[in-house]
């Protein structure tokens, strides 16, 4: 019987016929935690009585949550961390370098890995074709020590996607899309392989946004095969010698097959308060917005800052409107300086903040207002998730934000320009 | 285990930031975490919860992201166990590891209300919803899970391997 990019992978790094259902104890390539699920971990692992990291050199610490720190215990849980590095030799991944999943894209996820973070949106790394998945602290803290974890191998849903996007419409729309459709617990415990001519097209950075909002319906994983765009991409990091073709068997066995015609799919947005509760931008009248968020792992990259910079050049954000722009990396920050677009944007009347997960996830930099209103690039519009349960957050492609920023209302990209 | 509980009862989607915010992540200890559980969905859970109150809620529980602090929270309030349709993957991990029981039961949660008492028996998976005089029995746990569960979570899990193997 043929095997699934997830079976094949699991098949490969825990030695054994990895097969939906079962159990497989994989080991692990690449472990990592960050600020605000780290200390647990180290906590964790000292009780567990552990004294060495079995993979110093692909074990990391991030700190990109809070960074830099807004208060003094959260500095002190950075402080954790710098020190946990030392006495293990650990990777730590300073205040200002980004976030974790951008900094596990360019520097350590290759195809064939398995990559556990304790952090949901580890399943970005699915995009090279690893085994990329989010656990807690706990689980983290044992993988580190013994280099290997266990999972249960999950059954697989086939996304097929054929046909060409229209003008204004990126792979954040079709992902938020497709939650729309399954729903945000409709892929649970079960991993995503995106496949169709739509996504041999799309760039290594498209395929990081529909990869990095897996876990927003739910799946364990979502996987793309090997190919050219993911050899260029690793080459370009300089990490060419790391790549591996990987596909899935022709007679590999899908739970179920969906398919998508790209050309049908329009700006979509997730209203407040879950990603499933999608709507077309066109459709949504008249959402004054206090705050445009433009970062994130989902959409902090080189190529959503180019969109968003062709959108606002030669405009202003509108008075009304906070326009807020997070590098997802130093090196995202140094190319978009580079080709002009932070330029751009600081024209266009933007804030520029450090790389890192900045707004996103509610700790510090733009904590929204008792009843405001923020169209962000992320991944997840939680109640409260930015900091005051009293707000409400849009999630949009780049497109959208860059349109809805000079508009000062959620707005079809099509609409300006 | 016998455990006995009145009823929390919430809906679908019951996200990771709703259990505990992520403004109280840098909180480390869990008797604080569990003074800020539920508070951005019902203010006043933490002030009516008493030890071995049960939470009852529909599909997708524990969504979002992949802090332990959430299990953590609930736990350490004095909640017994969840009862839910479904779970949200990382969630059921973490509970599984820091020793919070999940139980899964369609049929329980659409005939359980709030303020129901409900009893549990781990091992069996038997829900008696004594308010109502109703029976069900939840989902059981892969087997793999079930010894990760009866170690007492994954630390004692490896602890107990290496030792065995020391």
């Amino acid at each position: 019987m043929g095997k699934t990019l997830v079976e094949k992978i699991l098949s490969n790094k825990s030695g054994t016929d990895a097969v939906a259902g079962g159990i497989a104890i994989a080991k692990v390539d690449v472990a990592f935690v960050q600020d605000g699920t780290g200390p647990l971990a180290v906590r964790q692992f000292d009780e567990a009585g552990f004294a060495k990291v079995a993979n110093p050199d692909k074990s990391i610490l991030f700190l990109d949550h809070a960074a830099p720190s807004p208060n003094q215990q959260l500095s002190n849980d950075h402080m954790l961390l710098r020190q946990f590095s030392k006495n293990t030799g650990v990777q730590l991944s300073e205040v200002g370098e980004g976030v974790c999943h951008q900094i596990v894209a360019e520097s350590y996820a290759s195809p064939g890995d398995v990559v556990v973070g304790a952090d949901s949106h580890t399943v970005t790394a699915g995009a090279f074709s690893a085994v990329a998945t989010g656990m807690g602290s706990t689980d983290i803290a044992v993988a580190m020590a013994l280099g290997k974890t266990w999972f249960r191998v999950p059954e697989t849903y086939k996304i097929v996607v054929n046909g060409k996007f229209q003008k204004g419409v990126y792979p954040k729309d079709l992902i938020l899309h497709l939650i729309g459709m399954i729903g945000a617990d409709g892929a649970t415990y079960k991993a995503l392989e995106f496949a169709g001519d739509t996504i041999d097209a799309m760039s290594m950075v498209g395929r990081l946004t529909i990869a990095n909002m897996a876990v927003e319906a739910g799946a364990k994983v979502g996987l793309f095969a090997s190919d050219e765009t993911t050899r260029d991409y690793l080459i370009k990091q300089g990490r060419g010698d790391s790549y591996v073709a990987i596909a899935p068997d022709a007679d590999a066995v899908y739970e179920r097959v969906i398919e998508i015609d790209a050309g049908t799919i329009e700006p979509t947005v997730s209203k407040p308060h879950t990603v499933d509760n999608t709507a077309l931008a066109k459709e949504l009248g008249d959402v004054k917005i206090q705050q445009v968020f433009m970062g994130t792992c989902t959409n902090g990259r080189l190529n959503d800052f180019a969109v968003a910079a062709g959108i606002l050049k030669g405009k202003k954000r509108h008075a009304d409107t906070r326009l807020l722009i997070a590098p997802a990396s130093r090196k995202v920050l140094s190319d978009a300086i580079a080709a002009g677009y932070i330029q751009t944007l600081l024209d266009a009347g933007a804030t520029i903040m450090p790389p890192g997960c900045a707004a996103c996830v509610g700790v510090h930099q733009g904590i929204l207002g008792d009843g405001e209103v923020c169209l962000s690039t992320a991944n997840r519009n939680f109640k409260g998730r930015m900091g005051n349960p009293d707000s409400y957050i849009y999630l949009a492609s780049p497109a959208t934000a860059a349109a809805s920023a000079i508009t000062g209302r959620i707005t079809d990209p099509r609409e300006v320009v | 285990m016998k455990l006995s509980g009145k009823v929390f009862k919430y809906g679908a989607n019951v996200d990771t930031d709703a259990i505990i915010p992520a403004r109280y992540l840098n909180v480390s200890d869990p008797d604080e975490l569990a003074k800020h559980c539920m508070e951005d969905i019902d203010t006043e859970f933490v002030s009516k919860v008493s030890k071995d109150d049960i939470i009852v809620a529909t599909t997708n529980f524990g969504c979002g992201s992949s802090r332990e602090h959430a299990p953590l929270a609930i736990k350490t309030v004095g909640v017994s166990c969840v009862v839910a349709k479904s779970f949200a993957r990382i969630f059921m991990r973490n509970a599984i590891n820091i020793g919070l029981p999940l139980l899964e039961s369609a049929e329980a949660v659409d005939d359980t209300d709030a303020g129901d008492v409900l009893e549990v028996e781990l091992e069996s998976g038997k829900i008696v919803n004594t308010t109502k005089n109703q029976t069900f029995t939840a989902k059981a746990y892969p087997e793999f899970m079930l010894e990760l569960i009866e170690a007492g979570g994954l630390v004692e899990y490896t602890k107990r391997k290496i030792s065995a193997k020391g």
